[in-house]
């Protein structure tokens, strides 16, 4: 079947069985490999993309459902070379360290951040606790997130200084055409 | 790697073409809805649809709605839209007890009460929550609508009153006076299913008095609601010893089996419990909106 679907901004079309997955969609069909795939049972939360702006997960929701809806991955979350709050501050704050959860609890936090912009450590523990980490135990995931907050994108803090990788799309062995 | 069999996916624009897709499709068809049980037993080859109807673009049937005495909430309303309604927090208290307590936030994103009261898991924890409200479903299906008391809802683990070629369309949740409900569940860790819970709602009359009181247990092998925990507080006023009486009462109705969440002793202590702590905070809740009644 044929679908389409706005990632990052960009609208992407194309013909695939209707059982793929969006995470699968997303990873090999759009070659965007920020989102990660950790588990069976929907349990680990590596997987989360927003889709319409809310946390899901992306192992959960078939490519065909999210069809006709905005998805936005990790690699949606830098503008303009800039890197979005987010991710400066699990930068700052040693919010990863093998960095296997850090797309999905990134999103997470974008999307908590954007309803709430000042969440205390409690909120941002329950925005979190549908995604494992196995290395940081949590407590510098939440200072990165409360860095975030402290930090709102456009407020001057020296976010232009880093270097956000030029990550296009790869589209390889696909059919997916980019529209936009 | 594990994804589904394969199946043919299409869209419902409406309950009558979602009506129609299902006749059409016959009894290899299944709706989905938030997925969030039905793509995992998919993946899993427990379910093998050959057609999938999706009902997600019914915003028809996504609804949270005060019309007379009722609340009528729409079977695609999801978990977060419960969870965050300060209107179904004020009248039913239980529901938002609940809604903290299942799965976690980004299931909660998409999954739906309709769902979950049609994927009628014995651990699922709105089943309960419905039971002792003593909510209405609506269900359509070819024949028209009609309406089934929760007791005729539930058939059994993962079988209800909705048949193949039906849709559950909403919820009816009877709104009563001097009214309070709780609920309590006791899991291993965040996200996870019950190990055991209880729920109840109890209305109280102008005296005080307890008037009605209804105790649901999720988990613990028992499909109906704990009829002798209830009768021990009916036109009695709200104490500490009848509390104890209706969770003995409650562990004795409950028939658990043990598994990975814990042996049938701890189970039935969790019964035991969980009944006395829900009851003294439904009631208290009661007395309170009793007072605020009283006030206004
Ligand atoms: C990791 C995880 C943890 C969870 N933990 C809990 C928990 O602690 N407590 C709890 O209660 N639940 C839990 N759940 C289940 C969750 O609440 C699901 O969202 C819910 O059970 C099903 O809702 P759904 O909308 O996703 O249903 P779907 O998966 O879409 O459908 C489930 C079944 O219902 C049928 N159906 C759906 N809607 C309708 C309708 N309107 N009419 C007729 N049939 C319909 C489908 O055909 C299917 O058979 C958990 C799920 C996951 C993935
Ligand atoms: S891959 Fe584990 S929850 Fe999606
Ligand atoms: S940083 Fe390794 S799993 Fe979270």
């Amino acid at each position: 079947m044929q679908i389409s679907m706005t990632v990052n901004g960009s609208e992407f079309t194309s013909e695939i069985e209707p059982r793929v997955l969006l995470v699968h969609y997303i990873r090999e069909v759009l070659g965007l490999t920020g989102t990660h795939w950790g588990c069976d049972t929907s349990n680990c939360g590596t997987c989360v993309v927003l889709m319409d702006g809310q946390p899901v997960k992306s192992c959960t929701v078939l490519a065909a459902m999210a069809a006709g809806h905005d998805i936005r991955t990790v690699e949606g979350l830098a503008t303009g070379g800039t890197l979005d709050p987010v991710q400066q501050g699990f930068m700052e704050e040693h919010g990863l360290q093998c960095g296997f959860c850090t797309p999905g609890m990134m999103l997470t936090a974008r999307a908590l951040l954007d309803k709430n912009p000042h969440p205390d450590d409690a909120e941002i523990r329950q925005a979190i606790s549908g995604q494992i980490c196995r290395c940081t135990g949590y407590a510098t995931i939440v200072r990165s997130v409360q860095w975030a907050a402290a930090h709102p994108a456009g407020t001057g803090w020296d976010g232009a200084d880093t270097a956000v990788p030029d990550v296009a799309p790869e589209t390889a062995d696909t059919d997916a055409e980019v529209k936009a | 790697m594990q994804i589904p069999a394969s199946f043919d996916y299409v869209r419902a624009s409406s309950v009558d073409n979602a009506l129609e897709l299902l006749a059409r499709y016959g009894p290899e068809s299944r709706v989905v809805a938030g997925g969030h049980s039905l793509l995992p037993m998919m993946k899993l080859r427990l379910a093998r649809p050959e057609w999938l109807i999706d009902i997600n673009d019914l915003y028809e049937l996504d609804f949270i709605l005060r019309d007379g005495n009722k609340l009528r909430v729409g079977a695609l309303t999801r978990h977060t839209t419960l969870l965050e309604s300060d209107e179904v927090a004020a009248l039913f208290p239980i529901v938002r007890d609940a809604e903290r307590v299942i799965a976690d936030p980004t299931v909660r994103n998409r999954g739906t009460i309709g769902g979950s009261l049609c994927q009628a898991d014995p651990a699922e924890d709105l089943s309960t929550v419905c039971d002792v409200l003593d909510a209405e479903a609506v269900i359509r299906g070819p024949g028209g609508e009609r309406a089934v008391a929760m007791s005729g809802f539930h058939r059994g683990p993962y079988e209800t009153a909705v048949g193949q070629d039906e849709l559950l369309c909403e919820l009816r949740f009877p709104i009563r006076p001097r009214a309070g409900s709780a609920y309590e569940k006791v899991e291993r860790r965040v996200g996870d299913w019950a190990t055991g819970a209880a729920g109840a709602a109890v209305t109280l009359a102008a005296d005080g008095t307890v008037e009605d009181a209804t105790v649901g247990l999720t988990a613990l092998g028992l499909d109906r609601t704990v009829a002798e925990a209830a009768a021990v507080l009916r036109g009695k006023r709200p104490a500490e010893d009848l509390f104890t009486e209706a969770g003995r009462l409650a562990a004795a109705a409950c028939d658990p089996v043990p598994d990975q969440r814990g042996p049938v002793d701890y189970k039935r202590h969790l019964a035991d419990e969980l009944t006395r702590r829900v009851l003294r905070r439904a009631c208290a809740r009661a007395a309170q909106m009793a007072a605020r009644m009283q006030e206004g």
